[in-house]
């Protein structure tokens, strides 16, 4: 069965948002599930998840089933199609699709939109490419073999006819999909490949862009909530006094903890005129808390804790060798232990949600990865069928994983459905930082064995972190084989004798998915260590780390897709030469590199430092991406600059502490990040293939600190393994 | 009553003189293209013009700017369309939140400083945080727009 289907005549069009008429084209994606081979055709059951519509008046209409959160995917996912069906760019545009199971996984998170999308794109557009040219052809008496498609228009050259797609639309939609495509070859792309600036700049350069914030609906109120301090306590009793006579506020109530995953985590809510209004009276409150089971937490008795645990044997969860005889036999014997704290993810927009409940049914609008989830969930809570409930996904101004994980949207469940209005509700920067589902902390160990020649026989990597299996299934307290997966266990190296143990670590806070997620602390530990093997060999760093990957060889990256040492090498291969490895620098200057593969991208970064006066500046970072077939190279290039700048931030300054439960951090001044007077120079080079295209929205990230602290080593001698550099007085 | 004028147009509000600026373009005027980014005048995300300067709305109460000419995101191509044309030719925003904000910022530079050099606009900048790390591009369309005059 073809996965595409004409579906210009079947009723369920209306709910895709499309106007009746022309041609509406669909692609059968059942699951979606992430493999190697997500192109196979689909069997079975006509679940339709992708569609488009081409209109008479030559309006082509994608309906984006993944959310814009700054990745440029409402652009890119066009641009592939439009592409593929010769048509004209200015004529694209696109709805943005709500929550719902019909359009499959929606989940936009783990760098994989356009891995997912790419070929059914394609497929889909030629298709229709096509079907408008047997239109055509049709029409005119002609063969199809002499008719062509150029830029919104099907041709005859012979005849000298062209007509419009617009003016073939209703013809096509009466015609089935060709059973076999023919998709154009690289050197044919308009759009693919290219730099296609995003559809929705103009909105975002003159305040037109809605963000989950800037939904106003009528009779709308404005809700701030008092949240427990530590993670899952409960309100003892409360003194609404005060915040009710704060000029505005409407309502002063109680809302539950929810103890589901996305749940709300209770507190009192302030319902108010005015979002100024609910935050005075937020303010206003007077609340006693009970504390609960997490008030003992402490971020630095925890690390204590988690690195004595990482000095001692853990849970074996690889094993190749035997590291142990290989210690006894080394000639040189290198550990080193590296403590990184827990991140808070602060996108520019806080959490956010607006909430109608209507009696028998709830319409909502928030910022969300993950709309399907929010709509599960308030249909439970509700008590509703999930077809009652409706999610718009709005613009999101930042994410980076915190909108994976949407309890906010409970939040205006509950309240909305308490006061029986539209409620929006409203996180101040505090509420943000100090209630997240956080980045994890993690303690490691590492330690290896080098022989005579410096080589590298055995390799220990011993973990504890709290795990993100934690949020789902409380209680659990070692990590899931993909979180080990993220530079641990599938470490590219050539040695021998490798293990890695997992240590037992619980949750005290809600641990979420930060941009790249344990890629950070895995790759951050696994390229320092390797750096500092080089030394201990007395090697060239980039000399000894190709040595360490060692020969070409495809190395099983999970669901048939493969990490090919070859391409990993040539990231880095290709920065270090951009950045001009090896040539003599300035006093108090040194490079460092880090290479790391994740969400099936190869990254590499070359880093120019210098310190002077123990002060750190940061210089240059050259990087090197291979994401396969390049789909949009200023999105790429974007994303990677953006990738350099997070990263420094996590390198500078990301540290969130609790104590007593706590979280200690509450705003940009004790939660910096980076600023325009701290961005060195970023160069990307793309590696040009023709690979499937994967990930480009995460893998940027993890090289970022290594090369950093790397370079700081090249340029001082001085080794640093913790992070944030801040507390070394280096930044 | 207070009167102002938003983007060239007279307001008059019966309104509690402490309110944020912010919060009266958003949530009573409807004007939501300015942003709240930290409410304590960090990041720079709530950035509009009052005659000329750029302001943390998120921090002005809305008596401070009585009588006074204020210009917001959605007002900005009147004083400096080049501006945001090169910010679209350089394809600077990546989730464009805080974006307004960081126009404003730069529209008040050129208008007191029309020739910044690149330290000066580093230095102007500054006060603007992007999550998303659009710091580069941001620098460019600057650059551009003053070598355009």
């Amino acid at each position: 069965m073809s996965p595409i289907e004409n579906i210009s005549r079947r009723k369920f069009v209306r709910y895709l948002g499309f106007a009746t008429g022309g041609l509406v084209m669909a692609y059968n994606l059942p699951g979606f599930i992430l493999k190697a081979n997500a192109a196979e055709p689909a069997t079975g059951e006509f679940k339709p998840s992708l569609f488009i519509q081409l209109n008479s008046d030559g309006s082509l209409i994608l309906v984006a089933s993944r959310s814009e959160m700054g990745q440029n995917i409402r652009t890119s996912l066009s641009s592939v199609i439009a592409d593929e069906m010769d048509a004209d760019w200015k004529k694209v545009s696109i709805i943005q699709a709500d929550g719902n199971p019909i359009y499959g996984d929606q989940n936009t998170d783990g760098s994989r939109s356009i891995l997912l999308f790419f070929a059914p794109l394609r497929e889909m557009g030629a298709a229709a490419r096509v079907m408008l040219i047997k239109a055509a052809s049709i029409k005119w008496g002609v063969p199809e073999s002499e008719c062509t498609a150029e830029n919104h228009y099907v041709i005859h050259k012979k005849t000298n006819q062209k007509i419009s797609f617009g003016d073939l639309a209703e013809a096509a939609s009466r015609l089935h999909p060709p059973k076999n495509i023919t998709l154009k070859t690289p050197k044919e792309y308009d759009f693919i490949g290219h730099s296609m600036p995003s559809v929705d700049l103009k909105d975002f350069v003159h305040g037109k862009a809605k963000f989950g914030v800037d939904i106003r609906v009528p009779g709308m109120k404005f809700a701030a909530v008092s949240r427990p301090p530590v993670t899952f306590g409960s309100v003892k009793s409360f003194d609404a006094s005060k915040a009710l006579k704060v000029q505005g506020v409407e309502d002063v109530f109680e809302i539950p903890r929810v103890k589901i995953p996305y749940g709300a985590l209770g507190g009192v809510a302030v319902v108010a005129s005015n979002t100024w209004a609910a935050l005075k009276g937020k303010e206003a409150l007077s609340v006693i808390w009970e504390t609960g089971e997490n008030g003992g937490y402490d971020t630095q008795k925890f690390m204590e804790l988690m690195t004595q645990r990482v000095h001692d044997q853990a849970k074996v969860v690889k094993k190749e060798g035997d590291v142990e005889k290989a210690f006894s036999n080394a000639d040189k014997i290198v550990e080193s232990t590296f403590q990184l704290p827990h991140l808070s993810h602060a996108p520019m927009e806080v959490p956010n949600a607006v909430a109608w409940f209507k009696g028998d049914s709830c319409e909502i609008w928030a910022p969300l990865q993950s709309p399907q989830d929010a709509r599960r969930d308030a249909a439970q809570y509700l008590g509703l069928d999930p077809e009652k409930v409706t999610v718009h996904v709005t613009f999101l101004g930042g994410a980076f994983g915190r909108k994976s994980n949407p309890d906010f949207v409970m939040e205006a469940v509950i309240l909305s459905k308490k006061m029986n209005c539209p409620i929006q509700v409203f996180w101040d920067r505090t509420d943000d930082i100090q209630h997240d589902f956080y980045h994890t902390t993690s303690a490691q160990y590492l330690k290896a064995a080098l022989d005579k020649s410096g080589n590298t026989t055995a390799w220990l990597h011993r973990l504890a972190f709290p795990s993100i299996s934690s949020t789902f299934v409380p209680g659990t307290n070692y990590a899931s084989g993909g979180e080990l997966a993220s530079g641990a266990t599938n470490l590219p190296f050539e040695i021998p004798n490798l293990q890695v143990e997992n240590a037992k670590a619980d949750a005290y806070v809600r641990i979420g998915w930060l941009r790249s997620v344990c890629n950070i602390f895995e790759g951050y530990a696994t390229n320092v260590f390797a750096d500092e093997l080089a030394a201990a060999a007395k090697k060239d760093p980039l000399e000894y780390r190709l040595g360490l990957i060692g020969k070409d060889r495809l190395i099983e990256a999970g669901e048939g897709f493969k990490l090919d040492t070859a391409r990993l090498k040539k990231v880095l291969t290709t920065a270090a030469k951009n950045a001009g490895w090896g040539k003599s620098l300035p006093a108090n200057h040194g490079m460092g590199l880090a290479v790391h593969y994740s969400f099936l991208t190869y990254v590499a970064a070359v880093t120019e430092v210098s310190v002077v006066n123990n002060h750190l500046t940061v210089h240059k970072i050259h990087l090197a991406v291979d994401c396969g077939q390049p789909v949009n190279h200023d999105t790429i290039k974007a994303q990677l600059q953006g990738a350099a700048i997070f990263g420094m931030s996590i390198c500078y300054y990301g540290k969130i502490t609790a104590k007593d439960g706590k979280i200690q951090q509450t705003n940009f001044d004790n939660y910096p990040v980076l600023r325009m007077d701290e961005v060195p120079e970023v160069t990307v080079d793309i590696i040009e293939n023709h690979e499937r295209p994967t990930g480009i929205g995460e893998p940027g990230v993890p090289v970022i600190a290594p090369s950093i602290v790397n370079a700081i080593y090249a340029a001082t001698g001085k080794r640093y393994h913790n992070l944030p550099l801040t507390e070394t007085g280096l930044v | 009553m207070i009167t102002l004028t938003v983007n060239g147009e007279k307001k008059s509000l019966d309104i509690d003189p402490d309110m944020p600026l912010l919060w009266v373009l958003r949530d009573i005027l409807g004007l939501t293209g300015t942003k709240f980014g930290c409410g304590e005048g960090f990041c720079g995300s709530c950035s509009v013009l009052v005659d000329h300067e750029s302001v943390r709305s998120c921090s002005t109460p809305i008596s401070d700017v009585a009588n006074k000419s204020i210009t917001t995101i959605e007002g900005l191509s009147k004083i400096n369309p080049k501006l945001q044309e090169n910010w679209e030719l350089l394809d600077v925003p990546q989730c464009g939140y805080c974006q307004p904000g960081q126009l404003i910022t730069a529209a008040a530079l050129l208008e007191t400083n029309p020739h910044p050099t690149e330290q000066q606009i580093v230095d102007a900048m500054t006060g603007n945080i992007c999550r998303c790390g659009t710091y580069h591009r941001i620098k460019e369309a600057i650059v551009k727009t003053v070598e355009s005059k």
